[in-house]
């Protein structure tokens, strides 16, 4: 899901960037640019164009050999199947789609609620070792989760947090601090320190300083940031699949992960829960594009 | 209003860097103080250490007869003006300026009346109903000063606060800010690294350079007689000549043969240098009587002046400044003599001012 999220945010700039003189001059050129650009982008959509179609199309069409493309029988039935289970009731799908959101939510504001704070310190006061110390914080997100899993499951065996949703919460805000930290004091070098300054000296604490002028001017940068944590936390695989078993804990990945499998596959079931699943975060991403950008592209101009 | 005293501060950051090594600063009641240095002198580390927003690492400092070492910023009853305004976004400048008596608690109508009285000293009346994104920079600084105004405090501090105007613009403020500070009789401790504005507008001045106080007088003493080769550089544009010399003959003499009225009670033991400002010396027709042979390097013309770079005898370029009506060709051999005073003379090794 994360790779039509990243379109999202790199095609605009990249339209935005293009230079006038070949907006306006050389017809030829355009007309090739934007057909290789059209291969490229039906090539790139096509597995989610696939998937969406999958979604609506009745089980007979979705196994038809030829696949049909355009000639089918559009049904509702495997987005009801995804939040109804047959008997009536909630599925367990709806569940791991409560777990995520739950998941995804709560990890994303213990990451800020922690990483802001810290970033702005890192970047107001001279901190003993400031660089290895943010460095070391860094270096906690060199390795890819799955070199992890092992040693947290262990640990979490241990602790008792094996199949718990405060267990998932705790690894994605541990894995999503950092990123915050190292985001979020971008966004604080940029807000001047005067601000601070001068509320202190007009009778406010530093902390009050901090809350009354600094933080309002960071919430785009807020935005951003935790916009990404929280596609960290949604699309999390590795660790959900490792350390929860049971439906009621399930996050949706592993949860739709595991629809594959068995003798038969529902795939009109697997590509429902999919574009559910994927729709949320789009729309997300969508709505706070313009931080994302800023995001992205921070720093990499100096005023 | 109230003096401000220094004694002895010492800043050291935890990563291990000095901002601030030894400065002791006696600052008169209603005086205008300037800290003048290079940047990463210390200058501002001392400035924010005043208004509490660093705290010292040793060292007291008084406002007043307030030991204000462990006051938070707010309780130490001064202004002060950054360089970036750090006006609030969000308020319009009337807002801007009754934030910190609203701060403070002040009923609503002296808040008002502090206000007019502040923007009419500022001149912003047209100003007050504009958010800060909508006034030019020297508007702005308008404002933050009339913020610094508003709160009568017993010193104003400012940080550089020109530097971000342009020059037309800095001057003309230099005055305002020079004719406030008369006005008002407040207590002004001014930081900049630019030694035109130190000269104008200091009553005194303080000449910072790694931590330490290099020199503490009037813009006059500062010219006239820098306490240390330091300052020599540092003051004047173009600065100082520093021209190596020997006592001969009752004499002061350069390598080249350039002779400067020697000061009273020369140490003769040790090597010397000579601190001679450009308008100390002269150009002349090669072979005039009393200058050396030397030629002319280059010549910036100003307009009201020249500033000849002129080689005498292979030791060196030295600068001198000329009326406009004196020209000579670049590459020209001429005449280099020495027109003023004793000048001041220095200690090679340890840079200091010794006669």
């Amino acid at each position: 899901m994360a790779v039509s999220i990243n379109e999202a945010v790199s095609t605009d700039p990249a339209r935005d960037r293009t230079p006038p003189a070949r907006r306006f001059g050389g017809r030829g050129l355009s007309v090739l640019e934007i057909a290789v650009l059209t291969v490229l982008a039906a090539v790139m959509l096509f597995p989610v164009l696939w998937m969406i179609e999958t979604s609506i199309k009745e089980n007979r069409d979705v196994y038809a050999i030829p696949a049909k493309f355009f000639d089918f029988q559009v049904t509702l039935d495997h987005f009801k199947d995804v939040f109804f289970s047959s008997g009536g009731g909630r599925s367990s799908l709806s569940v791991s789609f409560l777990n995520s959101v739950v998941v995804a939510g709560v990890s994303t504001v213990l990451a800020t609620v922690l990483g802001v704070p810290a970033a702005w310190a890192y970047s107001r006061f001279a901190v003993k070792a400031k660089k290895d110390q943010l460095f070391f914080i860094l270096s906690t997100r060199f390795m890819p989760p799955v070199v992890v899993v092992i040693p947290i499951f262990l640990m979490y065996r241990q602790l008792g947090l094996i199949d718990t949703k405060l267990g998932l919460i705790l690894i994605y805000t541990a894995f999503n601090v950092p990123f915050t930290i190292w985001m979020m004091k971008g966004f604080v070098d940029e807000v001047p320190a005067e601000y601070e300054d001068a509320a202190m000296l007009d009778g406010y604490t530093r902390l009050q300083a901090f809350r009354r002028f600094t933080l309002p001017l960071l919430l785009p940068g807020i935005a951003a940031t935790a916009v990404f944590a929280l596609i960290f936390s949604w699309n999390e695989f590795v660790f959900a699949i490792f350390l929860t078993s049971s439906d009621s804990v399930r996050t949706a990945p592993p949860a739709i992960a595991g629809l594959i499998g068995g003798t038969t596959v529902d795939w009109g079931l697997v590509a429902a829960a999919s574009v559910v699943f994927a729709l949320p975060v789009l729309v997300f991403a969508y709505l706070v594009r313009k931080h994302l950008i800023a995001g992205v592209t921070l720093g990499a101009v100096r005023r | 209003m109230a003096g401000i005293e220094v004694n002895a501060l010492h800043k050291r950051y935890p990563d291990g860097t000095v901002a601030v090594d030894h400065v002791d600063l006696s600052i008169g009641d209603g005086e205008l103080f300037v800290m003048l240095g290079p940047s990463g002198c210390g200058k501002t580390t001392t400035l924010r250490a005043i208004a509490g927003l660093e705290r010292q690492t040793t060292g007291d400092i008084r406002i007043g007869d307030t030991l204000v070492n462990d006051l938070p910023p707010a309780e130490r009853d001064i202004a002060m003006v950054f360089q970036f305004y750090a006006l609030y976004p969000h308020l319009r400048t009337r807002d801007n300026l009754a934030f910190p008596l609203r701060a403070e608690g002040l009923p609503k109508a002296e808040v008002n009346e502090r206000v007019e009285e502040a923007a009419r000293l500022m001149r912003l009346g047209p100003l007050l109903d504009r958010r800060p994104h909508r006034l030019s920079g020297g508007e702005q600084q308008r404002v933050a000063l009339a913020r610094a105004l508003v709160r009568r405090p017993r010193a104003f501090l400012m940080d550089e606060p020109l530097t971000n105007l342009d020059a037309e613009l800095r001057a003309d403020m230099r005055t305002e800010i020079k004719h406030l500070q008369g006005e008002l009789g407040t207590t002004m401790v001014y930081v900049t690294h630019d030694q035109v504005e130190a000269m104008s507008l200091g009553h005194r001045i303080a000449i910072l350079n790694k931590g330490r106080v290099e020199q503490i007088g009037t813009p006059l003493e500062v010219y006239d007689r820098p306490a240390s080769l330091f300052c020599a550089a540092f003051i004047g544009s173009p600065p100082m000549n520093l021209i190596e010399v020997e006592v001969a003959d009752g004499k002061l003499r350069s390598k080249s043969g350039l002779v400067l009225t020697p000061p009273p009670n020369l140490p003769r033991d040790r090597g010397l240098v000579a601190g001679v400002r450009p308008e100390a010396l002269e150009v002349t027709e090669p072979g005039a009587e009393g200058s050396v042979p030397a030629r002319v390097v280059s010549a910036e013309w100003l307009g009201d002046e020249i500033i000849y770079v002129v080689d005498h005898g292979g030791q060196g370029d030295v600068r001198v400044r000329m009326p406009p009506t004196v020209r000579f060709d670049a590459d020209a051999p001429v005449g280099l003599r020495h027109t003023g005073g004793p000048p001041p003379v220095y200690d090679v090794s340890t840079e200091e001012l010794v006669a």
